[in-house]
């Protein structure tokens, strides 16, 4: 038996030999990427004609075909984008109808905006004292240079558009829907009943109704709710609506993460002796807000698309003046898609940007996991 | 977490009060009651005296009144003699239609673009990757928008795209053949429900076999079987009792069939690919937190790779997806009320004719509001309920 055995084996190596051609190189890849069965062929076949149809039409259309300078809608032929009206408008996508020579001010505040955040989420920056300072005084600061007072002109609020507004409403909401949403998530833990039910009735009914029908309250409704002397501006009051209702859905993300924290944590607080704020300050909330993160950036990008819902309500966002120059006799009919494909370009860019941070984020805070 | 026991052996000193956890406790819940109590006296006062100032009567009496207005896409019989009342079921129902529409449409655009993002075909998985981060990444309303203006520049009735003369395309809308049930459809109807409740009967039946005996029957073909061909025998052996009344070109419009009004097809297409985009990144995550270990598996058992999705993955990963597809149907709803936008009348967008008709803005918004928390709450009760079917039984 074991003589027959030997028989089998060899008794030097083989030297390595290369793989077969048809798994190797581009043809290996191909054939394990794109053909790796009949359903993976029929759906390479399918994109690529799907590609085919799509990809070259679009490039012709927005580019090649496309007319860049003109007056008024007719100077465009009917194939090919009409970009014309980049020249004129594009201010007022970004602006609205913010006074031109006071552009400078949106831009200050813009470039402000930059250290102000940085300031907020990085801890290792120079000047780091004075710095939280100006973090914290940085709406103060932008709401005059917006606003006007203090020696600057005064900008009435319905002046205020285009990609500013949106900008400026998703900030204000981002900013102040945090805090509330926390709150929000404490309270609907609470072991007090009545800051509970308050809690939960509150966060029910915001996330059980449109956001549309509580602008519809604000802008409607408020007037009568409020004494007749007492006049809230119209932005003031879209801005609350925004950040009550992300609010809403941020407590729930947060709950999320404060119930994942283990019950031995809130036990550890208290043997500590720290109190209720201190341990959730130090002990709870920091964790749970680490394990909410993709969820709260989620909120934040909700809330900054439903900021373009302020076109129902009569104000003028970037999809405001998108719609008014597709009504504008001079354009009409002539740059449907041209501006709205600017608007969602604005919108991706800022959105996907944000996603790819909070991956990004996820990653680097996860401690935990390795 | 134990409360933490008063000083003092249980008596309660008054002086000591703030430093008792559950004392501060009763008198924060106190200051909040009042305030919450003051609040809503301060705004239920202004209202009156708003409301009596204004000349305006409350009270939900307008929903009787005539509403003198057209509703071109319905569900139900109606017209401008019809009351408030009867405009707001039509809406209601309208709201409800392109709601389970956008529901179903979005969850099949999921589930298959979520497993064709995971294929290991190189091209459609990115093809995929990409319309779904812009389309989840692009504001809804402005898709809706989009999609509303593709809808309007589609040819003119004149030059209507048609498919054999029985469903047209244009400006206007899809045209569809409606039906005309006859004596005897009623019958029809009756043999598709019976034959609707034998599959599912047969089907338990079989699942029981197979567990009992390892014998597979072909469910598949005998429902089929009974749903469709019973009835289709039945209809011919009673002469045809169903006809169909075909949309007809005139000069200007069409006249008769059925008509789904751009607007709807633009917010249902709208609605289903964004929460589509959502749908598909939660079954993509789904799929992936069942462990390759699985798959495996069923690899070793010799089962083929869409048995292995259907059998095996899928089940296990329904356990992660549905808690958020619950929110994304709601989320669904909720944005349906966009329509108001591009003038499909919904619930929100006849309320608020109402509205500007009878000044009754206090009764409209309350209404609306109501019905969607209703449906909010009927939703997530559906959805837990079959959650919990499907969750996973620890033994």
């Amino acid at each position: 038996m074991t003589k027959h055995a030997f028989h089998r084996s060899r008794a030097e190596m083989l030297s390595e030999r290369p793989p077969p051609i048809a798994s190797r190189g581009v043809i290996g890849w191909l054939r394990a990427n794109l053909f790796s069965n009949y359903l993976s062929a029929a759906l390479t076949v399918g994109s690529i004609a799907v590609i085919a149809l799509i990809v070259p039409g679009l490039i012709e259309w927005a580019f090649i075909d496309a007319t860049l300078t003109g007056e008024i809608g007719k100077d465009c032929p009917s194939e090919g984008a009409c970009w014309a009206w980049l020249d004129q408008r594009i201010t007022q996508f970004f602006y609205g109808f913010y006074p031109p020579d006071a552009y400078w001010r949106v831009n200050v505040c813009i470039a402000l905006l930059v250290p102000a955040l940085a300031y907020m989420l990085f801890d290792k920056l120079p000047y780091s004292r004075y710095g939280r300072w100006f973090s914290l005084a940085y709406p103060v600061i932008a709401a005059i240079l917006l606003v006007g007072g203090l020696g600057l002109e005064v900008v009435r609020t319905d002046q205020f558009g285009g990609f500013m507004l949106n900008l400026i409403a998703g900030l204000v909401g981002i900013v102040l829907s945090l805090p509330i949403g926390i709150l929000l998530a404490l309270g609907r833990r609470s072991r007090m009943p009545i800051v509970r039910m308050f809690s939960i009735g509150f966060i029910e009914f915001i996330r059980g109704v449109p956001l549309i029908t509580l602008l519809f309250v604000a802008i409607i409704l408020l007037p009568l709710f409020l004494p007749p002397q007492v006049t809230l501006d119209q932005l003031i009051r879209v801005m609350i609506i925004i950040t009550v209702f992300a609010s809403a859905y941020m407590a729930e993300v947060i709950r999320g993460g404060l119930q994942a924290i283990p019950q031995g944590q809130y036990e550890a607080g208290q043997a500590m002796g720290l109190g209720y704020w201190q341990s959730m300050r130090l002990i709870i909330l920091p964790q749970a807000l680490k394990i909410s993160i993709p969820g709260i950036v989620n909120t934040f990008i909700g809330l900054f698309k439903d900021t373009t819902l302020v076109i129902i309500i009569g104000l003028f966002d970037i999809l405001g003046q998108a719609r008014l120059l597709q009504t504008n006799p001079d354009w009409l009919g002539k740059v449907d898609y041209e501006t709205f494909l600017l608007a969602a370009l604005f919108f991706f860019v800022i959105c996907f940007s944000m996603s790819r941070y909070s991956l990004n984020l996820e990653k680097r805070l996860d401690t935990t996991r390795r | 977490m134990t409360e933490r026991a008063p000083p003092g052996g249980g008596g309660f000193d008054i002086s000591r009060a703030w430093t008792d956890e559950r004392a501060r406790g009763v008198i924060f819940q106190i200051l909040i009651v009042l305030g919450v109590a003051g609040l809503a006296a301060f705004i239920v006062m202004n209202t009156i005296t708003n409301l009596r100032e204004a000349g305006l009567s409350s009270g939900y009496g307008f929903l009787f009144d005539t509403a003198n207005f057209d509703i071109n896409q319905r569900l139900l019989d109606y017209a401008s003699t019809s009351t408030y009342g009867q405009a707001f079921v039509v809406g209601a129902l309208n709201t409800v239609l392109v709601a389970v529409m956008g529901i179903i449409a979005a969850t099949v655009i999921g589930f298959v673009t979520g497993v064709l993002r995971l294929s290991n075909n190189f091209l459609i998985s990115r093809i995929v990757g990409v319309w779904v981060e812009f389309t989840r990444n692009v504001p809804v309303l402005l898709q809706i928008i989009f999609w509303w203006l593709i809808m309007l520049a589609l040819p003119r009735v004149k030059d209507s795209i048609s498919i054999g003369d029985a469903a047209f395309l244009n400006n206007r809308g899809i045209f569809l053949p409606s039906p005309i049930f006859e004596d005897g459809s009623a019958i029809v109807l009756a043999m598709i429900l019976v034959g609707v409740i034998g599959a599912v009967l047969v089907g338990r039946w079989a699942r029981k076999r197979q567990e009992a005996t390892g014998r597979t029957f072909p469910v598949g073909w005998v429902g089929l079987g009974l749903i469709v061909g019973i009835p289709v025998v039945i209809y011919f052996a009673l002469g045809q009792p169903l006809d169909f009344d075909i949309p007809e070109k005139k000069r200007f419009n069409l006249k008769g069939g059925f008509n789904i009004t751009p607007e709807l097809i633009a917010l249902w297409l709208a609605l289903s690919t964004y929460t589509g985009a959502f749908i598909s990144e939660i079954v993509r995550g789904g799929i992936l937190s069942v462990s390759k270990g699985q798959t495996e598996a069923a690899g070793a058992l010799g089962l083929r790779r869409g048995l292995t999705m259907r059998k095996i993955i899928l089940p296990q990963a329904l356990r992660v997806i549905i808690p958020p597809m619950t929110s994304q149907y709601l989320n669904l709803t909720k944005n349906s009320s966009l329509a108001v936008a591009i003038g499909y009348q919904d619930i929100v967008s006849i309320g608020d004719t109402i509205l500007n008709q009878s000044g009754q803005a206090l009764e409209v918004i309350s209404l609306y509001m109501a019905f969607y928390l209703v449906l909010s709450l009927l939703t997530s009760a559906f959805m837990n309920w079959y959650n919990k079917r499907i969750a996973l039984v620890e033994r």
